[in-house]
């Protein structure tokens, strides 16, 4: 079927988050679950292809294109838009689940996006709704982090504009297509993607704000900014092999970081950082495989990263507590959110049969077949350490570890029907890989189901899952956070800003002494001799000026007679 | 949400089911069986070798095992300059 497009698909989830507000709150499932099932039928009757154009600025631009790649973006943001719905609408605030309805349509917005202005404005879009989601915490660390957030995002949007204007200008079209990096503009656009995708050295904003969100917010954060990133890479920078090493960075930092990391969501979301690292390196590899590979490992990443932090969300809201040396032993009363969260767990480590597994094997795959000795290494050693520090040490220290005293029930049917959902679909993709397969952007010949790739994996994670056990005492939980690079935006500046506060002081006080010294004696002088008291300012009588007249004129007079 | 004494100090029988020491034993047994298995599963499956060591025997066994503790080392020393108590950036 296909049908004349005369909006783009987004559009229709920013109507749903205008009205959400707006119409009474027992229509809030029908929106929730109405709107992102709309979209998503609207967006399987697409067909390939530049489907909406018109004009900005004299620019032509493309408002939507679509293709296999697009489409499955597009699809994923939604589908997690639907089900996080249904997650959260009993639990969220209105604000809330309005602002992550138009973050979502950003996100949608983006996949579509035919040309660089189009794809700029609907990323601002998503900076300014993420930041509602964010305040939506609702607590004065959220307000904050919430402000840290914006500015980082604001700032990337600055600079990708930047390269956007020098791009147009240059070349005289804003059309997305794969960008050689060299040259101010392009590296301006590749910044300001990067910013997003979490790479380093900011990194830190992720884990800095998302934790901050509500039990429910972070579901919806997870799944867009970074992969949005993600997709714009994969249009932009195909094979770029400076992403390769981006792409390792992220991935150790990630897991280094979730080891040292106390509070659940937060170990959570470095391990975003780390999973997204997988996906840029695979975009640096660059190959049909490769990229192949970056698609598949998003689709399936949204919605297992989504339903990890469904389980954190839900002993979030029942217990009030996220720190994992205040939980434990949960298992006993929540056996839903244990489960899900295990398969959650399961399927970000690529364990067999999860959908983690038939995606993440294909990008390391591709540096096999590259002959990318060192990269192939690193994927595989951090393959064992993603299972490390979110495929057990996330269900482990939540709901095993020792016995906290809480004793909480599984939360709202809504949220266990979410987790319910997306557990079936990591499973099922990963015992069905051709579901997702049929829908990558190049045709797959890769099979992961070997008894090859069978026994490395299954050795490769029960050996680590040995090494964290046996490391266990090393990995006692402590009530610590961990510095990042943000301790120079949280603690440098401001400890600039009072160093220049007391240099301004220094200089005033220099300046009053100075004032008060010579410049008080300068000033007396001056006053003397020509405040309106002193002799050079004195109003002169008439009489004397008439004199001094007179006085020239027979200078003059004399002058003109005698020569 | 009520607070139930805690386990830790209840006697091994009284304790939940996978919590009992004599369950614990028959875990890591369990667990041991397995990661037996997966290493004899190798004399039966040949691993196709991309960069000569990945084929030899017990490679991912033992890579898996030595990065995962090389990394939780380098955080446990990471973690020696960058873990500040949870109220550092509230002071002032």
């Amino acid at each position: 079927m296909s049908i004349d497009l005369v909006f783009p698909p987004a559009f229709i989830l920013i109507a749903g988050a205008i009205l959400l507000p707006i119409l009474s709150r027992s229509l809030r499932p029908v929106i929730l679950l109405g709107v992102p099932a709309l979209t998503l039928a609207v967006i399987w009757s697409l067909d390939n292809g530049v489907l909406l154009e018109a004009n900005f600025l004299g620019y032509g631009i493309e408002l939507v294109e679509s293709d296999n790649l697009r489409r499955l973006f597009a699809t994923v943001f939604t589908l997690m838009t639907l089900v996080g719905g249904l997650f959260a609408y009993k639990q969220a605030k209105t604000v809330e689940l309005s602002a992550a309805m138009a973050y979502a349509a950003g996100a949608v917005g983006v996949s579509f996006a035919g040309d660089l202005i189009t794809l700029f404005l609907f990323w601002e879009f998503m900076a300014l709704f993420s930041t509602v989601v964010v305040w939506s915490g609702g607590t004065e660390a959220a307000r904050r982090a919430g402000i840290r957030y914006g500015i980082m995002h604001l700032v990337g949007g600055i600079i990708l504009k930047l390269g956007i204007e020098g791009i147009a200008v240059q070349t005289g079209s804003v059309d997305i297509r794969a960008l050689e990096l060299g040259g101010f503009s392009t590296w301006m656009v590749f910044i300001g993607v990067l910013i997003n995708a979490a790479a380093p050295p900011v990194s830190a904003w992720l884990a800095d704000a998302y934790p901050e969100s509500s039990s429910t917010g972070a579901v919806f954060l997870s799944a867009y900014t970074t992969k949005t990133a993600v997709l714009a890479l994969v249009l932009l920078f195909p094979g770029e092999s400076l992403l390769i090493w981006v792409g390792l960075y992220m991935i150790f930092y990630g897991i280094i970081y979730a080891l040292m990391e106390n509070d659940m969501r937060r170990i959570l979301a470095y391990s975003i950082v780390n999973q997204v690292g997988f996906m840029v390196c695979g975009v640096g590899i660059g190959t049909e495989l490769a990229l192949n590979g970056v698609a598949a490992h998003a689709f399936s990443h949204i919605i297992y990263k989504a339903l990890l932090l469904m389980s954190a969300g839900a002993v979030l809201h029942q217990t009030g507590v996220s720190k994992c040396t205040q939980l434990g032993g949960l298992y006993r009363t929540m056996p839903v959110t244990t489960i899900c969260g295990i398969i959650g767990a399961l399927a970000i480590s690529s364990f067999p049969f999860t959908s983690g597994f038939i995606s993440k094997s294909m990008i390391s795959q591709s540096a096999a077949y590259g002959q990318l000795g060192f990269v192939w290494f690193c994927l595989v050693a951090a393959s064992a350490g993603v299972f490390l520090h979110a495929g057990i040490k996330f269900p482990w220290f939540v709901f095993f570890q020792k016995d906290s005293g809480l004793r909480p029930k599984d939360p709202e049917w809504n949220m266990q029907a979410a987790m319910i959902i997306f557990s079936a679909i990591c499973i099922g993709l990963g015992v069905f890989p051709e579901l997702l397969y049929r829908f990558l952007p190049y045709p797959v010949d890769y099979v992961p189901y070997t008894a090859d790739h069978l026994v490395s994996q299954f050795q490769l994670l029960l050996f680590a899952g040995l090494a964290f056990f046996v490391c266990l005492p090393l990995m006692k939980r402590t009530e610590t956070i961990v510095l990042d690079i943000d301790y120079i935006y949280r603690r440098g500046l401001p400890w600039l800003g009072r160093k220049l506060a007391i240099l301004r002081e220094g200089v005033n006080d220099m300046l009053n002494d100075f004032v008060q010294g010579p410049g008080r004696r300068a000033a007396v002088f001056w006053i003397r001799y020509h405040g309106p008291d002193g002799p050079l300012a004195r109003t002169w009588p008439t009489g004397s000026t008439v004199l001094w007249v007179a006085v020239m004129l027979i200078a003059i007079l004399l002058g003109a007679m005698l020569f | 949400m009520s607070e139930t004494p805690r386990e830790q100090h209840l006697a091994d029988e009284d304790k939940h089911w996978l919590v009992r020491s004599s369950t614990i034993r028959k875990l890591w047994i369990a667990f041991a069986i397995i990661l037996g298995l997966t290493l004899v599963a190798q004399l039966f499956v040949h691993l196709h070798e991309y960069f000569v060591v990945d084929a030899v025997f017990g490679f991912y066994a033992a890579f898996g095992f030595f990065s995962c503790v090389a990394m939780v080392v380098v955080a446990k020393l990471l973690g020696l300059v960058l873990k500040q108590p949870d109220d550092f950036y509230d002071e002032h």
